[in-house]
């Protein structure tokens, strides 16, 4: 072996044993557990079984599935929306303000996860100043909830995850040339429809990584519903947590994973293929 | 064009405005002698003495540091190598497969890290605790120093190196007097967010905690929960708040002069 080879071997080896040791092989456990059942001791039993997974068909389940699926839709939809006006912005203001902006978009990120979730619960909080206003204003009745629903769940993921939409369409919309809105404009364009043909197609890349970042996590979002949500407001993150912590049945928490890992998948496969057909530009920024 | 639209600069407005007023009401509760908050019952700071007094606390926040420093010393030593390794030796066969498995913790949801971790140290036999954190916030902070150090490498002047070997510098005198000074803001930057990861996770710390094993946020996860003592909650906020912003302001003005 040549010393250039045992040289990136010695680099290499210490991340990825440790990633194959704690991640790669875990992650296979958990697919083969899922066929594993249940040992009394709140462990896994030694027996295969198809019925862990049968399980899933469990009416419950369904129900849970799409509203996991369409609240982390929703939440990447609003997400990206709300950040390409901005990210407009950002990247057509002088330098000075951009970094600025940049700063305020990611300084509240630093703060612990947990925290940023209970300000919103004292602010929708029945005794909470949002409720006050709106009572106040009449927009609400008094004894209307905002915490524990699926409103509020949806309110909180959009807070967490918007900076991960915002970063990466910012980084498209920098580099975008915005000589061609004016070409547009000229041509006859109104401003709307050169927004849409023309601002958008251009930022693609920037919205297909959003898209990205704010889907996956969404997917498997669990504290959130479990902190500002009700029981209707459920998702799958909830149950596998509910398999481990409450009632301690593992193959079936490893069942729901694996499901989990399938729709994460999706959008993965997706992204990666749009990528390839549509080139390497742009998509590239740092945290 | 000839008239700019008003929608970026109010959207931009209405954002920001959706990111600081739950902070700014928290910071405001935090001094609030009414315990909902929801109405305003004069200043005090009984909240931070009840905070200071909190053993449980004090408890959680020892073991959030010992994690925080000992995962960031072990996760930026093994990211900053594996950064080197996908830099150096770029297009082998192994860097390839290495880079796909460093990718995987910053896109696989933390829910299935937490279960996966779990599942592996039941199978060990490894006690959930402590050691148990440890190894899991190693696991996903590697990944993420690895990208911040990588991205240093990438915009590094390989030429310097070159430049350096033409003057006589030997492998170990290159590394030491060029290589390490010009990529330490990354490596400083990668250690940094790798604390931080460390000192904000819950999800992951959650599934492979054991009793008397509580960080910071599994406290506090568990004193909304059962309710209790929320408004010093409020005062721990603002408190760790203001730490990151102090450390975060700091570091964008390092860097900015680096």
């Amino acid at each position: 072996m040549s010393t250039r080879k045992l040289r990136e071997i010695c680099a290499t080896a210490p991340s990825l044993v440790w990633l194959t040791a704690f991640l790669l092989v875990p992650t296979l456990m958990v697919l083969t557990f899922a066929f594993k059942k249940a040992d009394p001791m709140g462990g896994i039993g030694t027996e295969w079984t198809f019925a862990t997974l049968r399980s899933l068909a469990n009416p419950s389940y369904p129900a849970i599935i799409w509203r996991t699926i369409w609240q982390s839709l929703a939440t990447t939809a609003i997400c990206v929306a709300v950040s390409i006006p901005m990210a407009y912005y950002m990247a057509r203001t002088g330098e000075r303000t951009r970094r600025f902006l940049m700063v305020l978009t990611i300084l509240p990120f630093w703060t612990c996860f947990i925290l940023r979730v209970f300000a919103w619960m004292s602010l929708l909080h029945p005794h909470g100043i949002v409720k006050n206003i709106l009572v106040a204003l009449g927009m609400a009745d008094p004894s209307s909830q905002l915490l524990y629903t699926s409103g509020a769940v949806l309110l909180v993921m959009v807070y967490n995850h918007l900076p991960f939409a915002i970063l990466p369409i910012y980084a498209s919309a920098e580099k975008f040339d915005y000589q061609l809105l004016e070409a547009a404009a000229d041509l006859g364009a109104t401003r709307a429809t050169a927004v849409m043909r023309v601002f958008i197609p251009g930022i693609k890349a920037g919205i297909f990584a959003a898209i990205l970042m704010v889907l996956i996590p969404a997917l498997g979002e669990y504290v959130i519903p479990d902190m500002v949500g009700g029981p209707a407001s459920e998702m799958i993150g909830n149950k596998i947590a509910q398999r481990v912590q409450n009632d301690r049945n593992l193959p079936h928490a490893c069942a729901l994973s694996a499901a989990l890992m399938l729709f994460v998948m999706g959008p993965m496969v997706a992204y990666l293929f749009a990528r390839r057909k549509g080139g390497k530009e742009g998509g590239r920024f740092s945290i | 064009m000839t008239r700019t639209s008003r929608i970026p600069l109010a959207t931009t407005i209405a954002i920001l405005l959706f990111f600081y007023i739950p902070i700014a009401i928290l910071v405001v509760n935090s001094f609030n002698a009414s315990s909902t908050g929801g109405a305003w019952g004069g200043w005090t700071l009984k909240w931070y003495q009840k905070l200071f007094a909190n053993e449980e606390m004090w408890h959680a926040i020892r073991n959030s540091l010992v994690i925080g420093v000992t995962s960031t010393l072990v996760s930026t030593a093994i990211g900053t190598s594996a950064a080197f390794a996908l830099y150096k030796y770029s297009g082998t066969r192994i860097q390839k497969v290495h880079g796909v498995v460093l990718y995987m913790p910053l896109v696989v949801p933390e829910i299935l890290m937490g279960i996966s971790l779990l599942m592996i140290f039941m199978a060990v036999r490894l006690p959930l605790g402590l050691f148990a954190i440890f190894l899991a916030h190693v696991t996903f902070s590697m990944s993420y120093v690895a990208m911040v150090v990588l991205s240093r490498l990438q915009d590094f002047d390989a030429t310097l190196i070159e430049a350096a070997q033409d003057l006589g510098a030997d492998a170990w005198l290159t590394a030491r007097k060029i290589l390490l000074p010009l990529i330490s803001p990354g490596i400083v930057a990668g250690a940094l967010l790798a604390f931080t990861l460390s000192v904000d996770d819950f999800v992951i710390t959650f599934f492979v905690s054991g009793p008397g094993s509580t960080t910071l946020p599994v406290q506090v996860y568990s004193m909304i929960k059962h309710s209790r003592n929320l408004p010093i909650i409020n005062a721990l906020s603002t408190l760790m708040m203001v730490a990151t912003f102090v450390i975060v302001l700091t570091s964008q003005r390092q860097s900015r002069r680096a």
